[in-house]
């Protein structure tokens, strides 16, 4: 190992040196607010470790892992988010009886985890990266453990997420089956060379699939996501919805495009099935929720629906790299604004309660009564709706141009169809927060959790009137990626 | 940059307003008022043929073109006086929130003067897009009692629609781009683009519905009962006096120019219906008894009229329309003062419960007299024009529809006087003890939109040689 290895992949070592301290500080003295603080400036230092990684980039570490833009684009996305998490908490967390400082903990191992799947270009490390953050998410749904929800989602979660990482083992053995190598680099090279014919090569990808569409709970493998939502804890749901899937989905981005596994009719077919059934019934199902959680829930599964539609554009464009670009502008812009919704239902909510501000009747006078988190609160599900001057529409704006170009009408319609769907029950929310009649108790609002709102805020509105430096920043990564 | 800076002005005015609420509760609508005020100022100083074309997402090729010419800048003026006639309109309907009220008020004339000035592609989904959602508010914490099935129908199915416009904008895009390799979405590149026929059509067709849904016509009128409705007045003024004119506008500026030869073969279902609104909407409005949902069918007839005009696309059938998207602005606005005047009063808009009024309200009655006279199309005033010129360009075209839209100003006369009986005719509602006339607030802006009636009646010249470069511009017959 080099001393440019190390460089390369000093955010990973950043991140566990910080995970270590905080251990050894709750060890020895119990603080809330130091651990939080800790924690939160240890995702600071692990940021500020990434402008030195990129020089030494792309570089592969072991061959496990490949330390690239791409790579660090994603890590930073997953360290603002799990700050922000961890910011958010403080107040929601603060008042609940028992010990709260390993919370913070967990969500630093589990950005640990998404960073590694970020970065994996290995089965080893795709397996490896997805435990380390399954495992944390396990213990965080289930964190105020006094209530009865968060321990039936915890317990959901579990039983399907293995369900998920098991066809996702069956898939990898039957590919090192047919390959003899766990290495996403030599998969390419017997996918070109006159395997596809091979059944057995052709299943193992397909379970693969099936495997990563569990996580990402694309429908027909999405049956936990609205219960897990729910049940777990307001912040924790929102880094689920986020660090997890984008994690998720990165990996499955890096794959596609190193093994071209898409260009496979049957591989094709699957994903675009599983994307215009996300797509249309994330939607519809979502029409018939009373639990913000739960609409955010199916929000999700049919954002990872239109996602999709990039992600198939690696194989439908004659260059992959308007595919990339519009799939990791579409993240940017769903992680910006899913993050912002969870942070107001956090904001709304407390640990101390038996369950969460979530029911739609509950945001009635919001508007009145916590301005700020009503207007953050709007601007995300005005971007969730896709209105222009937000990053939401930006995202969408680049699928439909991918789509067009690619001439993947088929799933343009079903995206015309889903969002116009969508619109209802975004709309059925702001609504609600306009209402003059308001019964629900708030807790206060933290200084720190109204300027992230704010923050929030704002970035999605920029994203979204003037996306050109985002644009830029993920053409010069798609460059680095070829 | 002037045109950039008004509606930066109007964006900006609005957060101020929406901001000094927290020093006195008067504050917000004389801070919105005095916006209006300097944005038709600053208007005055801009000259006809003013551009900004600046770059904006380089990526695809996106602009930010703001172009001024005759069209626009009669539209624009009609935003901004009908968006001071909407602040007078609320002056004391209004109860709570005044500030949120008129950061949506200014926000919605923004889009507005936004649609009506974009000359690239996106940028025009954008404003028409952004415009609504001040709407959607203005409509959902302002409105009546049933304002939350009105607010939602309303943006349900200006979204939809507005999908289908991105849709084929896009499609335009990429076709453009496939024949000569240059990503673009500014309009004076793509009237040139090059498309295979049966594309065209398709894409025409995507336009065409986007518009037709905000004129709006039959079959897609069924959202603008409601919203009119449930409309506090001056979202009312607003939607009928200026958002259904976007669609009008779309269709003059986008639909026909940028697919002729399309335009042309669909001509003769989209005059028919023209022709079925301007009667359907007609009968429509006759049917009701809710004072504020006649006015608002009415619009629908009036519209068909535009439709009409646009699709006829001679000189003399696209004037009319310009003439009567400006005088329908007008006449319309005046009634909905009126409806929501009544409805403040006697806390009711239905007509059953009226009668007689203007006994209790003379200056009102003839108010109302003068633009229900006005809206049905009496000579000498600024409907009749726009329909009239309308009519004439439409039968060098087709003479049965014309001649079934020329019914539709009969049924107008029906609806109308209908109205004046109903409501201010008639033996006097006992129930009715007394109620507050028009006050000099109300009667100076009446006054003001009684006198554009007048000119632009007795004299459409003013406006006629505004548009006529355009109108010419934009290839249509002669």
């Amino acid at each position: 190992m080099t001393s440019m290895d190390i460089l390369a992949i000093a955010p990973h070592l950043t991140l566990t040196v910080s995970i270590l301290i905080v251990m050894l500080v709750v060890g020895f003295w119990r603080n809330h607010r130091l651990t939080m603080v800790l924690t939160v400036l240890g995702f600071v230092a692990t940021f500020i470790a990434l402008f030195p990684a990129l020089d030494a980039s792309p570089r592969a570490v072991t061959p496990l892992i490949q330390l690239d833009s791409f790579a660090a684009f994603f890590n930073a996305m997953f360290l603002i988010i799990a700050a922000v998490t961890a910011l958010i908490s403080h107040r929601y967390l603060e008042g609940r009886a028992g010990q709260l400082e390993e919370y913070y903990i967990l969500l630093a191992i589990a950005t640990l985890g998404a960073m590694t799947l970020a970065s994996a270009q290995h089965f080893a490390a795709f397996l490896l990266g997805l435990e380390i953050m399954s495992i944390s998410l396990y213990t965080l749904i289930a964190y105020p453990e006094e209530g009865h929800p968060p321990l039936e989602a915890a317990l959901k979660y579990l039983v399907l997420s293995g369900v998920g990482s098991t066809t996702l083992l069956l898939g990898m053995g039957l590919i090192y089956n047919a390959t003899g190598s766990l290495a996403f680099a030599e998969i390419f090279q017997s996918n070109v060379v006159g395997q596809q014919s091979d059944a057995w090569f052709v299943a193992g990808q397909a379970l693969l699939i099936v495997g990563v569409a569990f996580k990402l709970s694309l429908i027909p493998f999405h049956m936990w996501t609205p219960d897990v939502y729910q049940g777990a804890p307001a912040p924790v749901t929102g880094y689920l919805a986020t660090v997890s899937k984008a994690s998720v989905f990165a990996i499955l981005l890096r794959f596609a495009v190193q093994t071209e596994t898409l260009n496979q009719d049957v591989i094709f077919t699957l994903v675009a099935a599983t994307a215009v059934l996300s797509m249309v019934f994330g939607n519809v199902l979502a029409l018939l929720q009373d639990s913000v959680k739960r609409i955010l829930a199916y929000s999700s599964i049919a954002h990872m629906g239109y996602l999709l539609i990039g992600l198939l554009a690696v194989s439908a464009l004659d260059d992959s790299a308007m595919a990339l670009e519009t799939c990791l502008v579409f993240l940017a812009g769903y992680l910006a604004m899913t993050v912002t919704a969870f942070a107001v239902v956090t904001q709304i909510s407390s640990a101390t309660s038996d369950r969460d501000t979530e029911q739609v009747a509950d945001f009635a006078g919001l508007f009145w009564r916590r301005p700020v988190l009503a207007a953050g609160m709007t601007i995300a599900l005005l971007s969730l709706a896709g209105i222009p001057l937000t990053a939401g529409f930006i995202a969408k704006f680049y699928l439909f141009a991918a789509g067009v170009e690619g001439a993947l009408w088929s799933l343009i319609w079903a995206m015309i169809i889903g969002s116009a769907i969508a619109i209802y029950y975004y709309l059925k929310i702001v609504f609600a927060m306009t209402s003059r009649e308001s019964e629900h108790e708030y807790p206060p609002v933290s200084m720190l959790g109204a300027a992230t709102t704010v923050v929030l805020g704002v970035t999605i509105i920029f994203l979204g009137t003037y996306p050109t430096p985002l644009i830029d920043a993920v053409q010069r990564i798609v460059e680095g990626f070829g | 940059m002037s045109l950039l800076w008004l509606i930066l002005l109007l964006l900006f005015g609005g957060m101020v307003a929406g901001f000094s609420e927290r020093f006195h509760a008067n504050a917000p609508r004389w801070v919105a008022l005095g916006v209006i005020a300097i944005a038709g100022a600053y208007l005055a100083t801009i000259p006809i043929g003013t551009e900004v074309n600046a770059q904006w997402i380089p990526r695809f090729g996106i602009s930010l073109i703001l172009s001024m010419d005759g069209l626009s800048l009669a539209m624009v003026a009609l935003t901004l006086f009908l968006g001071l006639v909407a602040i007078v309109s609320s002056w004391t309907e209004i109860e709570d929130q005044h500030g949120f009220f008129q950061f949506n008020l200014l926000w919605t004339l923004a889009g507005v003067v936004g649609v009506f000035t974009a000359l690239d592609l996106f940028l025009f989904f954008v404003f028409w897009e952004v415009m609504l959602v001040p709407m959607y508010f203005l409509i959902a914490v302002w409105g009546h009692e049933d304002r939350a099935y009105a607010a939602m129908k309303f943006f349900l199915f200006t979204q939809i629609s507005g999908l289908l416009l991105l849709f084929a904008i896009l499609a335009l895009v990429y076709f453009n781009y496939a024949a000569t390799g240059v990503i673009t979405f500014s309009y004076a590149d793509l009237l040139n683009a090059d498309i295979e026929a049966d594309v065209a059509f398709w894409l025409m067709l995507g336009f065409f519905v986007a518009f037709v849904v905000k004129l709006p016509s039959v079959p897609f009128h069924t959202w603008l009962a409601d919203a009119h409705t449930q409309a506090p007045t001056a979202g009312s003024v607003i939607l009928a006096g200026i958002l259904l004119k976007t669609g009008a506008y779309g269709l003059i500026r986008f639909v026909v120019p940028l697919f002729p030869d399309a335009a042309m073969q669909f001509r003769w279902p989209a005059m028919l219906l023209g022709a079925v609104s301007v009667v359907y909407g007609g009968y429509l409005a006759y049917s009701q008894s809710d004072f504020k949902r006649l006015v608002a069918y009415s619009s629908v007839s009036h519209m068909g009229f535009v439709l009409l005009g646009v699709f006829a696309w001679n000189a003399l059938a696209v004037q009319g329309a310009v003439v009567q998207m400006v005088a329908h602005g007008f006449s319309t606005a005046a009634l909905f003062m009126v409806a929501g005047a009544l409805q403040q009063r006697l806390h009711t808009r239905e007509m059953g419960e009226m009668g007689g009024l203007w006994v209790r309200a003379p200056r009102m009655g003839a108010v109302a007299m003068f633009f229900v006279i006005a809206s049905v199309g009496m000579p000498g005033l600024g409907n009749f024009i726009g329909e009239f010129l309308v009519l004439l360009g439409a039968f060098q075209v087709d003479v049965p529809l014309t001649v079934a839209a020329a019914v539709g100003m009969v049924v107008a006369v029906v609806y109308g006087l209908s109205l004046m009986q109903r409501s201010f005719q008639g033996e006097p509602n006992p129930g009715i003890e007394s109620i507050a006339d028009f006050g000099a607030r109300e009667m100076s802006v009446m006054v003001l939109m009684m006198i554009a009636l007048v000119w632009l009646g007795v004299y459409p010249q003013t406006l006629l040689s505004i548009s006529e470069p355009v109108v010419s511009g934009l290839g249509v017959a002669p």
